[in-house]
């Protein structure tokens, strides 16, 4: 049987599924631990932070559909009988957004307009050349008398839109409730004034909270998108909310992937220096000195600069420009990480410095114990809280990292979808008068929302785990 | 009669924590008398600590709070005085000392600045005036050269000073109050004698009440004019001292006492309190001591017992409207103490020597520079030997900071040595490969100090136990892991201990851990690197017993290093008093802790507090400090210290006299010998 279409496994998607069988793998190892698990019940208690999970987890699932690629397949054509696939790489996300990703006007247009933002010479059906507004091929089609039916529109399309939602939400939450209930054992009215007054174990009022939130602005949004550019578009037509959305994936890879790089190095390299000193510890000090005294931003333009020189030569070496972008995003993640262990490592070798003076590691080296069996064993697992605090405390600043980078010119390739790219674009339009500013403010508030929720998030983290303010 | 200087009515400081609220301090009533020493004693977790903080208002916010209660000095509550009257009291009618002098001092002020500030703020002197009296109050807690001193910073002087300067600074304000939170503990004895010797001088001098808190018995007979027992979050017995130390009423009290180790059970089992001391987040509802206690009846489980106030004092305990009670439990603990004998008489003596030191050094080089030159070296041990016999214990006595840790670190071939042998049955170890040792490692082994920092908390009590098992290839008896349920049975803890991590246990219970898994190896000797000084009396007591009976179990040896002399007297066989890298002096127990020859030995037999208050001890006085092992003084290394320093001994360093064939030292008193 055949499909009428093609997967298609880009390098970041491999390293994405990579990373999520660490995750769910290291989840399924936590949860088995009874010590290593009390840290996130801790967690699980925090209304903001429970919040800014459910957003980060949002923001993820975006990401993750964004992740799945594949080619259509094209109509068979008489001329060759192999089967040929549409060079264009689609996500699943794209299907999604198909009404969104399809619905491209001229040039630029306002949130919400239905006509475009800047006057045009048309013709009249009387034959008259105007220069007029002209009314948008999709923002507000539907409308016969755009300047009176545009408000009461989408009034009643919001205001139906939100009472269905909230009579959904209102269902889910009770059908949770009373699952818990039966889960806990609790009487279902017991359990809904816990739950209203925030005293469950696990803070359900703000995890219910927050998913109402977003399951009502995604209620709303969605069909509306379809009818109006809710956040407009950009100068060649593209509706900036699909921009926007498509770079979630593009903020959470350089998020995520670049830990990954960093990793190894920093663990191996920093528990080496700090348990073995001496020459080693002298050679893997002078590394990172010199590397971090070298200013990351030449850095990775050089090395960018040089990938891009490279592509430019065996430019077939890439199916399809997606496949090319990619190749330099997995890039910028491979250099980011190379520039950024140097905190992490001199972290770990401080700590490891300490730890090997420590009474347990004493002993395991009385009994016998190989120097590896006290490095995975001993060392690295009194450890990896430093590593979880340095991995989730990061992320925000690589995800603002790639913003600014592809601002300054040297980030993710310009035909990639990013908010540095968006943001970059919409740098000379602010000048304009009357200013478009829709681009940036678009990029901004999913930057701030995905940014601000893994703060919050990771000061919660960091709390739980860090010894000294854990309780006993 | 006349007002109290401070007087305290059912104080309870509780703390709110997750586990519910913890009641530290749960209803204590006493008086301090001017002029008078009040010790308030008990094990960690009693509350002492607690008490002193309340009464100064320093309680850790915002989780803890004084629930109730009231603190009167001299007749004004503090409980109602906002933070601001507070602070113009501290200091000024009631100071406080602290445990850890290391961390008491600003590291980037001048020790005199630091006593001047106080002396501006409390006295409200100008700078000229409070520089000469910061200047004067260090001559009066017996720093010498204190002009030349005020200008030091905290690193640059020792601990013994630290602990001055902090009296300097206490005593700035003049208190009427003196709260010293074990003053003594983190210092050598020597220094605490010095230390106990300044506080006695200045509260006679200026009429100051001290209320002392302690967990060390024999400081408490030195000092105290009262004793009052904390048990839980409350005070159990009451007492003056010589009533306490003679006839102690609270059972809690007399297990306490006589669960010290010392010369007089030699041979025998230590008393111990079983179990540990009960979770605070509680409400009791009967005696908190019940579980703990062998006189424990049904009454004491369901009533809790009433304050019985006595001529000197009182006791909390339900045996005084019963006293029946008592002597039935009287005879119950004889069996209990019959049943826990241990016997280690009647071993037979093999005459073949298992471990041997000689001559060992260890010497640390000192680097400086870009190409990091040796500009010296600490000779941290040097020149050390010793014998260990199966089945036998020796006690490795000195200070810290003399090297004893390091000899220890050193036989186990875990810090390279500079020189000497280590012969281990006949191998010297330190000639083996590193493949070679490790196969031999699991004949010597090592338990140490600090129970909390010696187990990985990341694995599970099993986990740790087969670790060496797996590492050596030790062959257990059983394939399976039943040999872990007996190891664990063996040192007193049940077998589902193996599948918990160590956070889960007690500290006496983390030192039984530490015992099962160097013996899950078989080893031969054990290095005990104080394995008690973390320890409460009576966890203490629990775990000499146990280390006992396995080593007439096993015939295993000990080299036992410790600071304590106490336990030395009732456990080791030989001892070596250690001193700057080198054995002063080496000989049976009886010998040297009975007959000391070396000065050194004598002030440190000394300067040990007794608890027998009868027996009144002349305190050779040791002045000064420990001299650093980089640059050890000309001569015999003690002479700067020495009251019977001779010229010969700043020239040369003496040779071993031996006095006879179990009693040797190094000192020119004895070179004719």
């Amino acid at each position: 049987m055949e499909f009428p279409f093609q997967w298609t496994l880009l390098w970041t998607d491999r390293m994405i599924y990579l990373l999520l069988v660490l995750v769910v793998g290291f989840g399924f190892y936590v949860s088995r631990k009874e010590h290593l698990l009390a840290p996130w019940r801790q967690i699980r208690r925090r209304p903001f932070a429970m919040s800014a999970l459910v957003l980060l987890l949002f923001y993820l699932s975006i990401g993750l559909m964004d992740s799945v690629h594949f080619r259509k397949q094209l109509p068979m054509t008489d001329t060759s009988k192999a089967l040929q696939y549409d060079p264009e790489v689609l996500s699943l996300l794209d299907v999604l957004l198909e009404g969104l990703k399809n619905n491209v006007e001229k040039t630029y247009s306002a949130p919400l307009a239905t006509h475009a933002f800047n006057k045009q010479m048309l013709e009249g059906p009387d034959g008259t050349k105007q220069r007029i507004y002209p009314r948008l091929k999709y923002g507000g089609a539907h409308l016969v008398n755009p300047e009176t039916d545009r408000w009461p529109d989408l009034l009643s399309r919001v205001g139906e839109r939100a009472v269905f939602g909230i009579g959904i939400i209102v269902l889910f939450y009770i059908w949770v409730m009373l699952v818990l209930s039966q889960k806990h054992q609790i009487p279902p009215k017991e359990m809904t004034r816990k739950m209203i007054r925030g005293e469950t174990e696990t803070a359900w009022r703000a995890i219910l909270l927050t998913a109402g939130l977003v399951f009502i602005v995604v209620g709303i949004a969605g069909p509306l998108s379809t009818k109006y550019h809710l956040f407009g578009t950009d100068k060649v037509g593209q509706d900036v909310l699909y921009l926007a959305l498509k770079g979630v994936r593009t903020g959470l890879v350089i998020g995520t992937l670049t830990t990954l790089v960093m990793l190894p190095f920093a663990i191996f390299l920093g528990i080496s220096a700090g348990y073995f000193r001496g020459k080693i510890d002298d050679a893997i000090q002078y590394l990172y000195t010199t590397l971090s005294s070298i200013p990351g931003v030449l850095l990775i333009a050089a090395a960018v600069l040089i990938l891009q020189v490279y592509m430019d030569k065996n430019a077939d070496a890439f199916a399809s420009i997606t496949e090319r972008a990619d190749i330099r995003l997995l890039f910028l993640c491979l250099i980011l990480g190379v520039t950024s262990w140097i905190g992490l490592c001199r972290m770990l070798r401080g700590e490891t410095l300490k730890l090997r003076e420590m009474e347990y590691v004493q002993a395991a080296k009385a009994l016998g114990v190989g120097n590896q069996r006290i490095m995975t064993h001993y060392i690295l697992p009194n450890v990896m809280h430093l590593v979880l605090i340095a991995v989730v405390l990061d992320f925000s600043g690589l995800v603002l990292a790639e913003a600014i980078l592809s601002y300054v010119g040297v980030g993710v390739d310009p035909a990639m979808i990013s908010w540095g790219n968006m943001i970059n674009s919409a740098r000379l339009e602010l000048a304009r008068e009357p200013v478009v500013w829709w681009s940036l403010t678009a990029a901004f508030i999913f930057m701030f929302v995905l940014v601000l929720a893994a703060n919050v998030f990771s000061d919660a983290v960091r709390d739980a785990f860090d010894p000294r303010l854990r309780g006993r | 009669m006349s007002q109290s200087l401070l007087s305290i009515q059912g104080l309870k400081t509780w703390f709110s924590t997750e586990g519910g609220i913890v009641r530290a301090v749960d209803g204590v009533s006493f008086d301090i008398q001017r002029g008078e020493t009040f010790a308030l004693v008990g094990e960690s977790g009693s509350g002492k600590s607690m008490t002193a903080l309340s009464i100064m208002k320093l309680v850790p916010q915002p989780a803890g709070r004084i629930e109730s209660g009231q603190i009167l000095l001299e007749g004004e509550d503090l409980c109602g005085l906002p933070e601001v009257a507070m602070r113009g009291l501290r200091g000024n009618r009631m100071s406080m000392i602290f445990q850890e002098p290391m961390t008491s001092l600003n590291p980037v002020i001048s020790i005199g600045e630091q006593i001047r500030e106080t002396l501006e703020y409390h006295l409200k002197l100008d700078a000229k005036m409070a520089r000469a009296r910061a200047v004067d109050l260090l001559d009066l807690v017996g720093i010498p050269d204190p002009n030349r001193r005020y200008d030091e910073y905290p690193h640059q002087i020792s601990g013994g000073m630290k602990q001055r300067v902090m009296i300097a600074i206490a005593l700035s304000g003049e208190p009427d109050l003196l709260i010293a939170d074990e003053p003594t503990t983190a210092l050598d004895v020597t220094i605490q004698a010095q230390i106990l010797d300044l506080l006695r001088r200045l509260q006679k001098d200026k009429g100051m009440a001290i209320l002392l808190i302690t967990h060390d018995l024999g400081v408490v007979s030195e000092m105290a004019d009262h004793v009052a027992v904390m048990y839980a979050g409350e005070i159990v017995e009451m007492a003056e001292r010589q009533a306490f130390f003679e006839n102690p009423r609270h059972p809690y009290s007399q297990k306490l006492l006589s669960s010290l180790p010392g010369n007089k059970q030699r041979g025998e089992a230590l008393e111990i309190i079983r179990g540990t001391v009960p979770a605070l987040n509680q409400v009791f509802l009967g005696c908190r001591f019940s579980n703990r206690c062998d006189n424990a009846w049904e009454r004491c489980e369901k009533e809790v017992p009433q304050w019985h106030s006595l001529e000197t004092g009182g006791v909390r305990c339900h045996l005084v409207d019963a006293p029946e009670m008592a002597r039935e439990a009287e005879k119950l603990q004889e069996n209990i103490s019959k049943t826990g004998d241990v016997g280690v008489s009647g071993m037979d003596h093999e005459k073949s020597t298992l471990l041997q030191v000689s001559n060992l050094k260890v010497h640390f080089p000192v680097q400086k520079g870009l190409f990091k030159r040796v500009v010296g070296h600490v000779k941290a041990v040097d020149g050390v030997s010793l014998k260990i016999d199966p089945g036998k214990t020796v006690a490795l006595v000195g200070e810290s900071g003399c090297g004893k840790t390091t000899v220890g670190k050193a036989i186990l071939q875990l810090i390279p040595q500079t020189e000497g042998a280590v012969v281990l049955e006949n191998t010297d170890l330190s000639t083996l490969s590193r493949e070679a040792l490790r196969q031999r490692r699991s004949d010597f082994q090592i338990i140490f100090q600090d129970p909390y920092s010696s187990l990985n908390p990341r694995m599970l009590v099993g986990d740790i136990l087969k670790e060496g098992v797996k590492a050596l290839k030790v062959e257990q008896a059983q394939d399976d892991d039943t040999w872990m349920d007996e190891l664990l049975d063996q040192v007193g803890l049940t077998p589902d201990a193996k599948d918990r991590y160590p956070h889960e246990f007690s500290g006496g219970q983390r030192q039984r851990i530490c015992i099962a898994r160097v013996l899950a190896v078989q080893p031969k000797v054990i290095i005990c690197d104080e394995p008690t000084s973390a320890l409460d009396v009576s966890v203490q007591a629990q775990v000499l017993n146990l280390l006992k009976q396995l080593q007439s179990t096993y015939r295993l040896a000990y080299l036992f290093i410790t600071h304590d002399l106490s336990v030395v007297d009732y456990f080791a066989d030989e001892v070596a008093v250690m001193y700057l890298g080198r054995i002063v002096e080496y000989g049976s127990v009886e010998s040297v802790l009975g007959n000391p020859k070396h000065p050194y030995t004598q002030a440190l037999l000394s300067a040990v507090p007794q608890v027998d208050p009868k027996k009144k001890r002349m305190i050779i006085r040791v002045e000064g400090d420990l001299p650093s092992p980089i640059n050890p003084p000309k001569g015999c290394y003690f002479h700067p210290r020495c009251p019977k320093s001779m010229p010969v001994c700043r020239e040369e360093y003496p040779d071993l006299s031996v006095l006879s064939p179990s009693h040797e030292t190094s000192c020119f008193l004895y070179s004719g010998e």
